[in-house]
């Protein structure tokens, strides 16, 4: 087996296994912890598939940035009132009803569309020097073809972001 | 034998061998020199008794640590205060991977190098907020608040910086930003009319914030908070949380060298008449002297052990002196001996710093951080943006 097949299987399970521990832990930090493997795996994922500017990124503004606001708000949290809560709600039928409705519908389009998923071919290692940068492209495609998006998305920030200044100033005579 | 000296895993593999076995030890003497530095800006001697002039505390200190009872709080969260110092010393270990030591050694030259770098530091962070969380004990949990807002607040400032070098150089491989800066024939911080320089010092400013040193060692401020995020920890858990910190000062030094400083490349590398000055007779010079140093310092101290440690110290320079006389050696050699030049001077400047200025209170922190260095390292992003936009 290509050494690329064992590390996409290992990312795989990986990001499964972290996902699940994620959803089913009491504990807000084990959550938390296991959100930050999982994002880990995805970013493992895309080194895999060549996108390296993305898996930094992906480090970088997930883990980093979110992860540690996440934490934030956790340390703030009382973790004793937490974990007494259940987590899941009784409403068995249901769920069992949405699950087997979404596994069905994934099932037939998968079906469907099975002639559309080939192996890979495994591509040779690229000789060191030769590749075109995964970042250049992304901000080639981002700074031509997606420039209204992209714009709009900074716009949608930078409101959010006067938004929390606005409500976190202190208002004179408010007490 | 020719199919294990052709794979192309080979080189990569014994440089993190050699990175792993080594940098503990220049960890470890790390310390001692900035011990050492700090009792020469007191007026003292620092650590004197073990072996000459110290020169084997850091053995000693290691041996302690390693032989210390491993005390784990009953009311801790067991894995996780097991698990940060590793997580800490894991990404400080593997952020060397793209350290460009020199155009020959290096683990990988992968062309997100100074992202990787970042994303491992930001990673390394969780270390430090996991280990004082899962401690279980107020200081530890202030500490890891602390050290959470403050690198929050200082990765802005050191991302706009270094975005403001990464258009200069116009790559993100680490190999190729210096390669950039021999190609332009000056290093980064002095391109762009000098413009360059002053994302140069908020980066530094930033960087010492980042590693968590004085002055803005507030995470682990000994006289408000005890020890900080490691408080509760003792022994080789502790040694770990050391190793990360001096592995982050020197991999931030070794970034702020490549990115602004011109990494392996030699002052001046595009003078041509400089070449054998700079290139054999100063790292000549500078390992007779450190040498001679190392004989005198054998004739002042009485014990023989001492004599003889001494002894061998001023040998084996004079030794590495020799070796730059050679072409050949010096050729392979003399990138990295600029590269460890450069980073043990900011490393220097670390200590000098530390010596020399008093702890920021908490308001005056972010003060300095939200509105001094992120305006004026945006300030920087934007005009040296147009100054090359109109030179290029």
């Amino acid at each position: 087996m290509q050494l690329d097949s064992i590390l996409f299987y290992l990312f795989a399970v990986q990001i499964l296994f972290s996902a699940l521990m994620t959803i089913t832990r009491r504990n807000i930090v084990y959550s938390a912890i296991w959100l930050i493997s999982t994002l880990v795996g995805v970013a493992g994922i895309y080194l895999l598939q060549g996108a390296e500017f993305l898996a930094g990124v992906q480090i970088i503004l997930y883990i980093g940035g979110i992860t540690v606001l996440f934490l934030f708000v956790i340390m703030l949290v009382p973790v004793s009132e937490e974990s007494k809560q259940r987590r899941f709600s009784s409403q068995l039928w249901v769920v069992l009803i949405v699950t087997v409705l979404l596994t069905g519908e994934l099932g037939y389009f998968l079906w469907q569309g099975a002639d559309s998923f080939q192996m890979g071919e495994p591509t040779p290692p690229a000789e060191i020097g030769t590749v075109t940068t995964n970042s250049e492209q992304i901000g080639q495609v981002l700074f031509s073809e997606y420039l209204l998006p992209f714009e709009l998305a900074s716009i949608l920030l930078l409101v959010a972001m006067i938004g929390a200044v606005v409500m976190a100033k202190a208002r004179p005579g408010a007490e | 034998m020719e199919e294990i000296l052709d794979n192309p895993y080979l080189q990569p593999i014994i440089a993190t061998l050699l990175i792993i076995a080594v940098f503990p030890l220049v960890a470890g003497y790390m310390v001692l020199a900035e011990r050492k530095v700090l009792a020469d800006l007191q007026v003292r001697l620092g650590p004197m008794r073990v072996g000459p002039y110290g020169f084997l505390q850091p053995l000693a200190d290691a041996f302690k640590l390693m032989l210390k009872e491993d005390i784990i709080p009953a009311a801790s969260d067991k894995w996780i205060f097991w698990g940060a110092p590793v997580l800490s010393t894991f990404t400080a270990l593997t952020a060397f991977s793209v350290m460009p030591f020199s155009d020959k050694f290096y683990v990988a030259d992968v062309n997100i190098g100074i992202l990787f770098i970042l994303a491992m530091s930001s990673l390394g962070i969780l270390g430090l907020i996991l280990g004082g969380w899962s401690s279980n004990s107020k200081y530890s949990l202030l500490g890891a608040l602390r050290s959470a807002a403050q690198m929050v607040s200082y990765e802005v400032p050191l991302g706009f910086t270094t975005v403001t070098a990464l258009m200069v150089a116009e790559t993100l491989s680490m190999q190729g930003i210096v390669q950039s800066q021999l190609d332009k024939g000056v290093w980064i911080a002095f391109s762009n009319y000098g413009l360059m320089l002053v994302p140069a010092v908020v980066f530094f400013i930033a960087a010492v914030a980042e590693t968590n040193r004085a002055p803005f060692d507030l995470p682990e401020a000994e006289s408000e908070i005890v020890a900080g995020f490691h408080t509760e920890y003792s022994g080789f858990r502790w040694a770990l949380f050391f190793l990360a910190e001096y592995a982050s000062i020197f991999v931030i030094c070794g970034i702020a060298v490549t990115v602004f400083f011109g990494g392996w490349l030699r002052p001046f590398a595009n003078v041509g008449f400089l070449e054998t000055p700079l290139n054999v007779v100063f790292p000549i010079l500078l390992f007779v002297v450190i040498g001679a140093g190392c004989a005198l310092g054998a004739a002042r101290v009485t014990l023989a052990y001492e004599k003889a440690i001494m002894g061998v110290l001023a040998l084996g320079m004079f030794l590495v002196a020799g070796l730059f006389a050679i072409p050949m050696i010096n050729e392979l050699i003399i990138g990295f001996f600029w590269f460890l030049f450069k980073v043990l001077i900011f490393i220097y400047v670390f200590i000098w710093v530390r010596g020399t200025f008093p702890r920021f209170r908490y308001d005056q922190l972010m003060q300095v951080g939200w509105k001094y260095l992120i305006p004026i390292s945006m300030g920087g992003l934007i005009v040296n943006g147009i100054v090359l936009l109109f030179t290029s």
